[in-house]
């Protein structure tokens, strides 16, 4: 199915030269997500916010002054961005009602460039989940198979991108929040470097985990909107200094030749899902028969990633969601006689089972007795890990696996089974602890549910990433 | 009572936590005001105070720089790594349910002061200090259904000074509290305005009849030397009584009430808070350069002991130094009397500046501002005291005038009339005068009663109402009478 839209570059261009009018832009989306509504993709659209700016950039354009790198172009948010023009709930009860008195240091970039949010997509509420099933608003839909589930937790973003509601979405990516629904929904999703691109501004997840990244078609647009949004901010301490040669790729790629990928050994046995399996070897034969070197690479601690990840995630949501007190903003218990009844009926009614669950384990994890058993061991694991990652980076350049065990799973399927949901992010977590760019790519489809392939790479090394993600995806096309 | 027998008995351990709000202009982690003193509620709060969701905190360098300063005036450097963790717990006055403090890796390590107790000195170790930001303020109205919140003081700087249990007397309590007092005031660290909680004593006291130590109790908030000697008087007390009566000690937090002058028990510990502590995702650890330290200690003020050193070697008694060295405007001063002049100088605008501030409480020697004298009109004054131009009393008289008014000393004295005669000529007739007035003493002295020149003297000051050369005047007298 082609997509209504060009590149986002083009968009942009054809916006600063009048050809196209950003408010036509705009109403194209707006049109979309009207049309899709059924998919539940989106929560609230931000539509008289996007149309006013949309005006305003057509004047700018009519006055022949400059306008940014993304004039006019139409982007959804997924609603952990805080973003003026609508409420901001995480999909979360608890945060009902509350609107942004600022805007997220991403969009804040993306505005500056002349890019409109046009909408709010759904996810699992707080960002917890792989299906969007926890969202307290609804599920969406996957858009190849409405009984399934788009993953998540970004998956309202996904479903938005495959939907063609606009040219590209806004993910979070804590524990594969961001390629997990990109391989389910078939889009590609881009994880970057922790610490490349600005928290400020997002509902938190796992402080130490949480990246911010785009959805998209194409490579070539991830890599356009990193081009904009990665960069150092002082309003995030945790943030690095961008790639001086940016991030926008040319059209000159160069070959293949002298690329040793590695195939995460870890990843490809039990299971994985044959079709799945299948999928990929067979997008690792091109890469080979296209001059990349292939090996298979082991990171023995692998196997403990996903253990590690369901330590430290809930120990820092845990924590994250202490503010959620209904004192200042959002739902509150108006009924309390007193202090504890306020604190008890806000939290106990505006949080889901799955926030619930992970508030518990991470005030177990980090309680006095517990805390060297089960925090500091997952550190030290996690710290175990990293090095392990930067040995296998000694000897190749990239790294290479699947996505997600299975393709999109019904909805309903594990919504009673935490343990089996979890198990859907075992192949993506440790890039979140690790902190290493990684990318999910459409490789092919079993029956019509797609499936991503999954190249990494090291810390930092974005550029070199994208660069050989535009490659293999003119191999998979 | 107890009995100073059984008294005597008992060891009593003291250990003190000391808040130092930073005086950095803006908050530890967001670019707002940190003075709320006079702030409306509320009215200093960013999206970071107020805990919105992602809302990230960002480090402010001032608050690295002081704490280094601090680190100096506790007699060590700055760790060149230090980290921040959260210690959980909720309250309406903790917006993010969680405070931003430093718990196994504080930016200052093992560090020392020495006071000196009955002219003995006394070293108290400094286990630690450590950067944290302040929590809100919660009031709760009389008689309504509700409390309130002001988050304008939330996010304020603190450094947390905790000391080794090293004292044993309250009177070594008071000792460390007013020290360390100085040394941040010294340092330019906080602004140390004890009348604002600028700098607050948590006082962890217990007592035991053996080596082991007894259970302690912490009474929190204290904010004068005076209260933190007071409440370890009581708590010592309280404490032996309740033993001597067999009773335990309960391990709990005990405010102090300065009205009924006795500490009285807030919460038990033996439920104690679980602060779930973990490292701060959001910031990064602070790592501290040589240089970085190198450059700040060359610019660290001249801290009390330099001043007192100074003021020893020079002569000024213990008492006096204390008094200078307690209102550091003063002992900057007359440490630079003594730079621009002569020891003789400085030791007398010591003495006078003692006695200036002698009478003062400690509120009041906080208030004291800038005086509108310069150090050339100090010097002045006490060059016309050298030059016998003018008498002590005198001195003192000009002096008071001429701290309110900044007026030259000489000006002041000749305004009053107060600059003495030294022209033989006058006091001559003076004496004659004197000595035909008062012709028994006259008779006495020239007997060889010397004791009765000193009345002469001070009939001669009398009739020159203060102004006269009191030497001249003896030499005069002596000479009128022949001997």
């Amino acid at each position: 199915m082609a997509s209504q839209w060009l590149g986002v570059n083009e968009l942009a261009a054809n916006v600063q030269t009048g050809k196209t009018k950003a408010v036509e832009l705009v109403e194209q989306a707006l049109a979309t997500i009207a049309e899709k509504a059924e998919y539940n993709a989106i929560i609230v659209t931000t539509e008289d916010r996007a149309r006013e700016r949309a005006n305003a950039i057509d004047a700018s354009v009519a006055k022949g002054e400059t306008v940014g790198r993304l004039a006019g172009v139409p982007f959804i948010a997924k609603d952990n961005f805080l973003v003026f023009g609508a409420e901001t709930t995480a999909a979360s009860n608890i945060l009902k009602g509350f609107t942004a008195p600022y805007q997220s240091s991403v969009i804040e970039k993306l505005e500056a460039e002349g890019a409109i949010c046009v909408a709010k997509a759904n996810l699992d509420a707080f960002a917890h989940g792989a299906s969007t099933e926890n969202s307290d608003v609804f599920t969406t839909k996957n858009p190849h198979d409405t009984t399934r589930v788009p993953g998540g937790s970004s998956g309202g973003s996904a479903a938005a991108v495959v939907l063609d509601m606009a040219p590209f979405a806004l993910g979070t990516d804590t524990g594969g929040s961001i390629r997990q629904p990109a391989s389910f929904s078939g889009c590609v999703g881009y994880k970057p470097t922790y610490g490349l691109v600005s928290r400020s501004g997002v509902v938190a997840m796992a402080s130490s985990t949480d990246v911010i990244g785009p959805l998209t078609r194409t490579v070539e647009d991830a890599a356009y909107i990193m081009n904009i949004i990665a960069d150092r901010d002082e309003l995030d301490s945790t943030t690095i200094e961008r790639d001086p040669a940016g991030y926008a790729l040319g059209a000159n790629n160069t070959s293949l030749k002298g690329q040793k990928i590695g195939i995460i050994k870890e990843y490809m046995g039990e299971g994985l899902s044959p079709a799945v399996k299948a999928i990929i070897e067979n997008s690792v034969a091109k890469l080979k028969s296209a001059g990349a070197e292939i090996v298979e690479v082991s990171l023995p601690s692998l196997p403990m990633a996903l253990a590690v990840y369901y330590i430290i995630c809930p120990a820092e949501v845990s924590s994250n969601l202490g503010r959620y007190d209904g004192q200042r903003y959002g739902h509150t218990n108006p009924d309390a006689k007193d202090l504890d009844e306020s604190y008890m009926g806000a939290r106990g009614t505006g949080f889901g089972k799955e926030a619930k669950r992970r508030i518990m384990i991470g005030t177990y994890v980090l309680s006095s007795g517990y805390y060297d058993a089960y925090y500091k061991q997952a550190q030290t694991v996690r710290t175990k890990l990293i090095q392990e990652f930067e040995e296998a980076f000694k000897d190749v350049d990239f790294l290479l696996g699947p996505v997600a065990p299975t393709t999109a799973f019904k909805i309903g399927e594990n919504a009673n089974d935490p343990l089996q949901m979890y198990l859907s992010d075992v192949m993506t977590v440790a890039a979140n602890l690790v902190g290493t760019p990684a990318i999910s790519l459409p490789a092919g489809k079993s029956g019509e549910l797609p499936v991503g392939l999954q190249l990494m790479a090291p810390q930092r090394a974005d550029r070199a990433l994208l660069t050989l993600a535009k490659q293999t995806e003119e191999l998979l096309v | 009572m107890i009995s100073p027998e059984v008294r005597a008995a008992y060891k009593t351990t003291i250990g003190i936590e000391c808040h130092v709000q930073l005086k950095t202009n803006t908050k530890l982690f967001s670019a707002v005001g940190n003075d709320a003193r006079e702030a409306p509620p509320n009215t200093l709060v960013s999206h970071i105070c107020f805990g919105l969701p992602g809302a990230l905190p960002v480090l402010n360098k001032e608050a690295v720089h002081l704490a280094t300063k601090a680190a100096f005036a506790l007699g060590t450097e700055p760790q060149r790594f230090s980290k921040f963790d959260r210690k959980h717990y909720f309250y309406p006055d903790l917006p993010k349910g969680y405070q931003i403090s430093q718990f196994d890796e504080p930016i200052i390590g093992l560090g020392s002061i020495t006071v000196t107790i009955d002219g003995e000195p006394k070293e108290i170790g400094i286990t630690r200090a450590h950067l944290e930001e302040d929590a809100g303020k919660s009031t709760h109205p009389a008689g309504k259904d509700y409390s309130l919140v002001d988050l304008n003081r939330a996010g304020t700087p603190l450094l947390e000074i905790v000391s080794e249990p090293d004292m044993h007397s309250s009177a070594e309590a008071k000792a460390y509290a007013r020290e360390l007092y100085l040394r941040m005031k010294y340092a330019d660290v906080s602004e140390a305005n004890l009348y604002y909680g600028n700098m607050r004593f948590d006082v962890n006291v217990s007592v035991s009849k053996t080596d082991e130590l007894g259970t302690r109790s912490e009474t929190k908030n204290l904010n004068s030397f005076r209260s933190v000697e007071k409440a370890v008087d009581y708590e010592v007390n309280r404490q032996i009584e309740l033993l001597e009566k067999g009773e335990k000690i309960v391990q709990e937090t005990r405010g102090w009430d300065d009205a009924k002058q006795k500490t009285l028990s807030q919460r038990s510990k033996e439920n104690a808070d679980d602060y779930r502590y973990m490292p701060d995702p959001d910031l990064p650890p602070i790592v501290i350069t040589d240089e970085y330290v190198a450059s700040i200690k060359a610019e660290m003020p001249e801290l009390p002991d330099d001043y007192r050193n100074k003021f020893k070697a020079i002569g000024i008694d213990a008492k006096t130094i204390e008094d200078i060295v307690a209102v550091p405007e003063t002992a900057r001063l007359v440490s630079r009397i003594l730079e621009a002049s002569t020891p003789e100088h400085a030791r007398r605008v010591a003495f006078w500046m003692m006695l200036e501030s002698e009478d003062l409480d400690e509120a009041a020697a906080e208030q004291m501002t800038e005086k509108p004298v310069t150090d050339a009109q100090f010097i002045a004054l006490s060059q016309l005291v050298s030059d016998n131009k003018l008498s002590s009393t005198a001195a003192k008289e000009v002096l008071a005038d001429m701290l309110k008014t900044g007026t030259n000393p000489e000006e002041i004295a000749t305004a009053k009339n107060l600059m003495q005669v030294s022209d033989e000529g006058a006091i001559a007739k003076i004496v004659e005068t004197v000595l035909a007035d008062n012709a028994k003493a006259a008779e006495d002295v020239r007997n060889g009663e010397m004791k009765a020149i000193g009345f002469l003297v001070g009939q001669v000051m009398k009739e020159s109402k203060g102004k006269a050369n009191p030497s001249l005047a003896q030499e005069l007298i002596k000479k009128q009478l022949g001997l």
